[in-house]
Order: C-alpha cells, then sequence, then structure tokens
C-alpha cells in the first residue's frame, strides 16, 4: 500500500517537474522524457502487471492536460510498461546496461508511434527531419537524465523490497 | 506454513495479460467517447486540477526562481532590467502602433461598411501566468493558471506583448489550457492589415527552429502586399477576435497554381521567453442557427 501511495506520488513528481522545470532547461525546444524513464524502470524492476499501471496513469496524466484525445498517450505508454514488464526476468539491478538500452529503445519507439499517428497521418512526410530534430535529441537527453534518475529509483526499490521482507517475516 | 500465507495465496490475481486488455479496451473506449462527446474531458480535468495545479505552480515559482538566477550570472542585472523595460515598451508601442494603423485604415475606407468601433484594447482582458508547458516535445501548448473559476472559457483568445499567442482549448476550474499559433495543428484564418486580403497561417514544427511560421492561400491578385507587412486575424476567423496582430511577412512567393501566394511569417509574440499572457475575455460572436 505505502509503495502504491509512493510511486503515484513519484509519477505527480515526474510529471510536474517534466512540464515545468525540464521545459525552462529544454536545450532547442527539447526536453527529457521523465515519464517514458518512470514507465520503463517500474515495468522492468516491479514487473508486467505494474509497468501497465504506472504506463497508463502517466499516459492518462499527459492526456487530460496535453492530449487531444483522452486515451491515447494512455494506450501508448501502457504498452510501454507491459513490454518492459517482460524483461524482468533478467533484470538484475547491478547491471546498467539493460536498464539503459531498454529506457533509449522505448522512447525510440514512443517517438516513432507519434511520428506515425500524428504527423504522417497528417501527410507530413519529412521523417529524416523529425528522427534528427524531435526524436534523436529526445532519446539523448532522456539518457543523461537516467543516469542521474536511476539510482534514485534503485536505491527507493531497493527498500521497498527490505520492507515487504521485513513485514512478511513478522507474519511467518 | 502458517494459515496466513496459505489465504495470502488464494487471493484473487489478475493475471497481467487480462489487466492489459481491460486497460486496452477502457482507452478505446475513452478515445471514442472524447472524441464523439465532451463528457469525460471535463470531470476528469475538475480531479486532477486540484491535484496536479499546485504542484506546478510551486515548482513553476522554483523553477523560474533558479532561471532567472542562472540568467543573471551570465548578464547583466542593470541590462536585464533595462532590456524588460525597453521590452514592455516595445510591445506597449506595438499595440498602440497597431491599434494606429487599424484606426486609419478604418476611418479612410471601413467604418462606414463595418462599424469597427471596437479595438482589442478595449476589451475585457484577465493576466495570467503560465505554469507548464506540453510534456511532449512534438507540440506547443501550455497550462496557465487561471480557468473557468476565473471565468476563462473555451475559445477565448490569448494575446502577449501585442500579439496573438493562441485561443484556450480546454479549461478546468483552477487551469486551462492554451493551444499557441505556432503548434503544428493549429490553423488561424488571418489578413493583411493594409489591403485586407485573407489568408492562412498555420503552425509548423519543421519551421519552428528558423523562428518563423507559414502561411497560405494568399489571394494578392492587385499585388500590392509585400515583404515586412502586417498581418492581423481576419474578420471571418470564428474563434479570433479581429484585428489581433499575428506577425510580419519576411518572405513570399507565388504558388505553382499562379493564383494565390505563401510564405512565412514572424509572429510578433516571442514564445520561447513566454511567461505571462493576457487572455481577453469576450468571445467572438456566433451565430447560432
Amino acid at each position: 500500500m505505502k509503495k502504491n501511495i509512493i510511486m503515484f506520488f513519484t509519477v505527480i513528481f515526474c510529471f510536474c517537474l517534466q512540464s515545468t522545470v525540464f521545459r525552462t532547461f529544454s536545450f532547442g525546444g527539447i526536453g527529457p522524457n521523465l515519464l517514458i524513464i518512470i514507465t520503463a524502470v517500474f515495468g522492468f524492476m516491479n514487473g508486467k502487471k505494474t509497468g501497465t499501471l504506472i504506463g497508463f496513469f502517466c499516459g492518462l496524466l499527459m492526456d487530460i492536460f496535453f492530449g487531444s484525445v483522452l486515451g491515447f498517450y494512455a494506450l501508448i505508454y501502457m504498452y510501454i510498461g507491459f513490454v518492459n514488464g517482460m524483461f524482468h526476468k533478467i533484470f538484475y539491478p547491478e547491471d546498467i546496461k539493460l536498464p539503459l538500452s531498454l529506457i533509449a529503445l522505448s522512447d525510440t519507439v514512443y517517438g516513432i508511434i507519434t511520428y506515425f499517428l500524428m504527423f504522417l497521418l497528417r501527410s507530413k512526410f519529412n521523417f529524416p527531419f523529425y528522427f534528427m530534430k524531435v526524436i534523436l535529441p529526445e532519446i539523448v537527453y532522456t539518457i543523461v537524465i537516467t543516469i542521474f534518475l536511476y539510482p534514485i529509483i534503485l536505491v527507493m526499490n531497493k527498500r521497498f523490497a527490505e520492507e515487504e521482507k521485513r513485514s512478511a517475516q513478522k507474519f511467518v | 506454513m502458517s494459515p496466513i500465507v496459505k489465504r495470502k495465496r488464494e487471493k484473487f490475481h489478475l493475471p497481467s495479460k487480462y489487466l492489459l486488455l481491460i486497460l486496452t479496451f477502457l482507452c478505446v473506449i475513452m478515445m471514442g467517447i472524447t472524441f464523439t462527446t465532451d463528457y469525460l474531458g471535463g470531470s476528469l480535468s475538475v480531479v486532477t486540477g486540484y491535484v496536479i495545479v499546485p504542484f506546478q505552480n510551486g515548482i513553476t515559482t522554483v523553477g523560474t526562481w533558479i532561471s532567472d538566477r542562472a540568467e543573471e550570472l551570465g548578464e547583466l542585472k542593470v541590462v536585464l532590467a533595462k532590456n524588460k523595460e525597453l521590452e514592455q515598451q516595445v510591445a506597449d508601442l506595438t499595440v498602440q502602433l497597431t491599434e494606429l494603423q487599424q484606426e486609419k485604415y478604418e476611418l479612410n475606407d471601413l467604418r462606414e461598411l463595418y462599424q469597427l468601433d471596437e479595438q482589442y484594447a478595449q476589451y475585457d482582458k484577465v493576466g495570467a501566468r503560465i505554469i507548464g508547458k506540453d510534456t511532449g516535445n512534438w507540440f506547443h501548448s501550455f497550462i496557465i493558471d487561471k480557468g473557468s473559476d476565473d471565468g476563462i472559457a473555451v475559445d477565448m483568445n490569448v494575446i502577449a506583448g501585442g500579439g496573438l499567442v493562441g485561443r484556450v482549448s480546454s479549461v478546468g476550474p483552477n487551469w486551462a489550457k492554451v493551444t499557441s499559433i505556432i503548434d503544428d495543428n493549429s490553423n488561424v484564418s488571418g489578413m493583411i492589415l493594409s489591403t485586407s486580403d485573407n489568408l492562412i497561417v498555420s503552425g509548423d514544427l519543421e519551421l519552428m527552429e528558423s523562428g518563423v511560421i507559414k502561411f497560405q492561400q494568399l489571394v494578392d491578385s492587385a499585388n500590392q502586399v509585400a515583404v515586412g507587412d502586417k498581418i492581423v486575424t481576419s474578420k471571418i476567423s470564428d474563434k479570433y477576435l479581429p484585428g489581433i496582430l499575428i506577425g510580419y511577412i519576411t518572405d513570399m512567393k507565388v504558388d505553382s497554381n499562379n493564383l494565390t501566394k505563401s510564405g512565412y511569417l514572424t509572429t510578433a509574440v516571442d514564445f520561447e521567453h513566454l511567461e505571462e499572457v493576457l487572455i481577453i475575455k469576450q468571445l467572438k460572436q456566433k451565430i447560432t442557427q
């Protein structure tokens, strides 16, 4: 329960940070995608179910404030969270290569899907431009932020795991 | 093993793939509902408005403070203050100039025809602060700290520094979303101030970097429109009040159909450094049948 509440506030906190502080510190109008980091990280740390729910929640927040149709981003983020959850089995906290590559991949997929559905369908065909000017910078910025953010989430997750173990021992 | 552990294992457990399926259906249904009606947006925006907006308000205050300090390191404080003062003056003068020009052209030939005695300086306006910007990198909308509690409604025009910023596209009790005119899916019906020729101004992500947006479908058979001319919102727009300055033509060429012209314009508003905006509380008159 406590874990869920803290996760809820992490999402809200990241959403607020992303829409305020990171917009002021954006380079050439491009900011990092904190919500993808949160969705992916909780996905492969806690499994498919958590990933799906966190993704749904992150996307829904984006939909309510900035989307044109409710449920669009929720759907994309949810599937990203679910797929990341599949990697829960091969995830080891000590290894940072898997998280980094998964987050980079998630952000790429997110960017390409957004391009296809929001731009290509409105007959904007200049994919190389959008890739070089929007998708790629976003990935790089997101990865840089991940390097700082990941250890914090890792420590948080470790604390959760310890607490769960302790409460389980109390019952037995 | 104790019985408590056993009972835990018997607890109902929803497999993740079913959860995914259920939420997918939920999303599709929500998309359908919001696409056709306006029902869901209202209730959800009220709830989230009270959870998110206070956070954003606080963080923006801190964030602006930090970025202000960072700026001061680079530039001298005095220069900054002077610059702000001058910018304010320029904005004021731009408004005055547009008003005067508008007035002149009206006096010349339009007053009797249209009886346009209202300029946007006389509209009832309310100021608001930007507290959040679009979290994605694809579109350029932002959130302001005033909502329906302050009398803001959807489709109200938003201006800043003497030029058009955009319009309110959705509204919660204490927040509102503003879609800017440089947003990739925004189109504004405009006209050339001097000749009253109509045209369409549309935002474009590809041009964002060069600081211009594009206009098209300008019919200029008399060939009187020149680079540097002012573009204002047109009288036939169904969302925007007439005569609000949009920007200045920077480049223009004749289309391949030899009938219309298209090109680029520089907006009157500096979207990069937008912090405060004014919302005109008057809505464009609508004809209901």
